[in-house]
């Protein structure tokens, strides 16, 4: 098991390689010129040859990639071009917002919906289950930013109950943020958990047609304990992955949320070094971006592994 | 059958049984039984019989959501079809439980073995842990298994086939119910180890005193461990009566069928082909898939017109002997001559020739058969890549070859899934058979089909040979098979060849002792016949 354990975490490192060759060969293609648009109306020729060569704008792209790779190990993110400061002062306090939220939606979200996923599966064909099968699938069917504004003009402009606006500073106190981020968070939710529920359900669903489930029945046991102690253990490694794959999208894909609640986060943050491009600011974003990604399928992959009982307790014999 | 069983009454009582698949078709009609404390009662009969759904029906179950439809089933004085779900849940496990063929699949993967033997104990509330864990040792010792204090500690992936199925009559056994729902409990062990288990299983229901419906195909199996016999068909009741007479005095026509089959010889015996052409030669075959090879050193000769036999036990090598010949998998060392030329190892240098000369017939008809396909496509594409036969001749062969293997021209336009299992092996042998081949490999292509179907493949095969002078490499299990078809008999162990000869004196007169206990291993249709061979081997004594 361990050295399938290795091999998985040399894939993610070699998955991480090859994420930073793509963002930085995409950053090249950026149309515009960076010294230009830092200079402005002021540019001369002289003077956007100066700030290209500070820069290191004139070097070879091989020379430049190593370079900025050489560094991002080290954990020097580069330097932000519009604003001459360090990257990683500007990116780690967004990322910790982004992070913020997604462990609020994560926390309350998986629970709720491995719990709804398993119960649904327990009354498969109940009136519960339909409900909730339909209201899952109008979840995942509506687009989040127009979910996000029918809960702005529910819970914001007609009840006044949370704010539309998800402004966060350092120092709030705890229920100040939990009340500025709740609504982004039931965005998020709502449009992850739907997923989650519903590959739970299946999940176990496809489990129950199992002989060793017909044991469980033969031995006269209550449904409770045939779905949570012997169908749930055989359905995680499908649950893990898809948990994993919508934890990851809670940070990624907020975009959008963070766009519409003008939420402080890591999405904004790429969406306004994009506008003004400042490449080095993208650049960091982006692999932030992909090595969540990249580390929650590596956690993801690594678990189901672990939850497979044949390869945690392997034949004595090795046959 | 015991006097004390008879003073008591019957303990499970089913009057008029009818059980209902979801689409209305009626799986099993007016079938009544009685089954006194103690007693085993066999089931018997081909797939599609209703001995399965008769003995999950005994526990008030439904199989894929096939449902009680009529009569009445008593379990101790309980109607288990009127009854609630809680009253029926109560009952499982602790007054009537269940051990089904296949225990690698009725085993929970995640779950260790100790843990699913004493959930039904503790969840039932009849034991407390420590005693649940005891009587759980206590079975595990009965039942010969290796380390009873830590067995319990294994996960189902651990343990070998035969310690599986004994696990499972343990997982059965913990609540010490009164009757055992006995699911052919030993088909799906290779002969040795199923011996083995139907002894232990013996001893510890006689001694324990429990009564069993013990359902099954295989006559000769139920003949060492039923009192009384219940023959059905097509989910009716044939006849039931004591295993004696039902072995040795039938009454109806079918059992008489199903008691004869196992007879017969198919050949005339001791054909000696010397003077045929040398067809095959296998010389020194090496071959495997991982680091260590499964075969070691093998060499086999077949003459044309020859029938070889290779029997063997699984992992004996034989399924991997058939692919190395077929081309499937190339060997590592060793040479394969074929009509007086070497062979070369992988299929995709075979020329077209080659290819056609050498047919394979699977074990499982079902998954060699795209179900796409007509019949009539399955049959006609051989001729067309082989022969270039195409159109309307194309169409009278293959009505041809439907006849030579007895089945209906208007099954040429039917897809694999519209036919029986026994029709599709006999598709398959068209199919091989339009090639013209020299060489058919047979692998195990009775072992997925009931006695009397596996029968008719068999005559069909013989018939062939006769004809066509097809030579066989027969690879099987089974060895009544062997006895009744094969020329000669190769015997594997450990992917190496441990005796080969003409099959009547590899049978009769044994030179290994792994021959020996094959040989012996095979039940004998007659009661009385385990008792024999454990008084001979000295085996599992009820202690």
């Amino acid at each position: 098991m361990w050295r399938l354990i290795l091999a998985r975490l040399a894939q993610g490192i070699v998955t991480l390689w090859l994420v930073s060759v793509l963002v930085f060969a995409g950053t090249q293609l950026l149309p515009g010129d960076v010294a230009a648009s830092i200079l402005g109306q002021n540019a001369t020729p002289g003077a956007l040859e100066a700030i290209r060569r500070e820069l290191g704008l004139n070097e070879p792209a091989i020379w430049r990639y190593f370079d900025w790779l050489g560094g991002f190990v080290q954990g020097d993110l580069g330097m932000s071009l519009t604003n001459r400061q360090p990257v990683s002062e500007l990116l780690w306090p967004r990322f910790g917002n982004t992070m913020a939220l997604a462990a609020y939606a994560a926390a309350i979200g998986v629970p709720l919906a491995t719990a709804l996923g398993v119960l649904t599966a327990m009354l498969r064909g109940s009136v519960f289950d339909r409900v909730s099968n339909i209201g899952a699938l109008a979840m995942v069917s509506l687009p989040e930013y127009f979910l996000g504004l029918l809960l702005i003009l529910f819970f914001s402009v007609k009840w006044n109950l949370l704010p539309s606006l998800a402004n966060v500073y350092p120092g709030m106190g705890f229920w100040a943020w939990i009340e500025a981020t709740t609504l982004p968070m039931l965005v998020l939710l709502l449009v992850t958990a739907a997923q989650i529920m519903r590959m739970t359900r299946t999940a176990v669903l496809s489990v129950m047609d199992a002989p060793y489930i017909e044991t469980a029945w033969l031995k006269g046991l209550r449904t409770g304990r045939v779905v949570l102690r012997h169908a749930a253990p055989n359905a995680v490694a499908p649950v893990i992955n898809v948990v994993a794959f919508n934890v990851a999208y809670l940070i990624t894909g907020v975009v959008l949320v963070e766009v519409v609640f003008n939420y402080n986060g890591l999405g904004r943050f790429m969406v306004d070094a994009v506008s003004k491009r400042d490449l080095p600011m993208v650049q960091a974003a982006a692999m932030v971006f992909g090595a969540v990604y990249v580390l929650l399928n590596m956690v993801a992959d690594i678990g189901a592994i672990a939850a497979n009982p044949r390869l945690r307790h392997p034949r004595e014999t090795g046959a | 059958m015991t006097d004390t069983a008879e003073a008591t009454g019957p303990i499970l009582s089913i009057r008029d049984l009818e059980v209902s698949a979801p689409d209305g078709t009626v799986i099993v009609d007016g079938v009544s039984l009685d089954l006194a404390k103690g007693e085993i009662l066999g089931l018997i009969g081909e797939s599609g019989a209703g001995k399965s759904t008769i003995g999950l029906a005994g526990m008030g179950y439904g199989r894929g959501g096939c449902a009680i439809t009529g009569g009445t089933v008593d379990l101790l004085g309980t109607d288990l079809v009127q009854s609630t779900r809680r009253t029926r849940e109560r009952l499982r496990a602790v007054r009537i439980a269940y051990v089904a063929q296949s225990a690698a699949a009725a085993f929970n993967p995640a779950l260790t073995l100790g843990e699913q033997i004493v959930e039904a104990p503790l969840m039932h509330g009849v034991m407390s842990r420590a005693e649940a864990r005891a009587w759980m040792q206590h079975l595990f010792t009965k039942l010969q298994l290796p380390d009873p204090e830590s067995f319990g500690s294994r996960y189902p992936h651990q343990v070998s086939g035969g310690q599986l199925q004994r696990a499972m009559v343990a997982m059965a056994m913990a609540c010490k119910p009164d009757i055992l729902v006995l699911d052919e409990p030993t088909t799906a062990l290779d002969v040795t180890t199923q011996i083995e288990v139907l002894a232990l299983l013996r001893a510890l229901i006689r001694s324990e005193g429990t009564a069993a419906l013990y359902i099954t195909h295989d006559l000769a199996v139920i003949a060492q461990i039923a009192d009384r016999l219940m023959v059905l068909q097509h989910g009716r009741e044939v006849e039931t009566g004591p295993t004696v007479q039902i072995l040795e005095a039938p009454v109806q026509d079918y059992t008489r069928k199903l008691v004869s089959e196992r007879h017969k010889s198919l050949m005339s015996a001791g054909v000696d082909h010397a003077a045929s052409d040398m067809l095959l030669r296998m010389d020194g075959i090496t071959a495997g898939y991982g680091a260590e090879p499964v075969l070691h050193d093998v060499s086999l000769t077949l003459r044309r017109g020859e029938t070889l036999a290779v029997v063997g036990e699984s992992g004996s090598g034989k399924s991997t002997l058939a692919r190395v010949l077929a081309g499937l998998l190339p060997q590592r060392a060793g040479t394969v001559e074929f009509n007086g030329t070497a062979l070369p190892d992988d299929y995709r240098r075979r020329s077209k020739d080659e290819l056609r000369r050498i047919q394979l017939i699977y074990q499982l008809p079902d998954v060699a058969l795209n179900p796409n396909q007509t019949v009539a496509e399955a049959i006609g594409r051989p001729m067309t890549r082989f022969f270039g036969t195409r159109g309307a001749e194309r169409r009278r062969e293959v009505e041809r070859m439907l006849d030579l293997i007895d089945l209906a021209p208007e099954l040429a336009n039917r897809l694999p899934g519209a036919l029986s299992g026994g029709q599709k092996q006999r598709v398959c042998i068209a199919r091989a058979l339009v090639a013209k081949p020299d060489l058919l490999i047979c692998d195990e292509v009775t072992s997925a089909l009931d006695p009397l179907v596996a029968e008719g493949i068999l005559r069909i095969l013989r018939e062939l040979q006769d004809r066509l002078g097809v030579t066989y490499l027969f690879i099987t299990h089974d060895l009544s098979v062997v006895r009744r078809l094969a020329d000669r008999t190769m015997v594997m162990q450990f992917g190496r060849v441990v005796e080969e000869g003409p099959t009547e004196q590899v049978f009769e007169a044994p030179r290994e002792d792994y021959t020996r206990l094959l040989a012996g291993s095979v039940p004998e249709l007659r009661v009385g016949w385990l008792d024999e061979v454990q008084a001979r081997r000295g085996l599992a004594h009820p202690g």
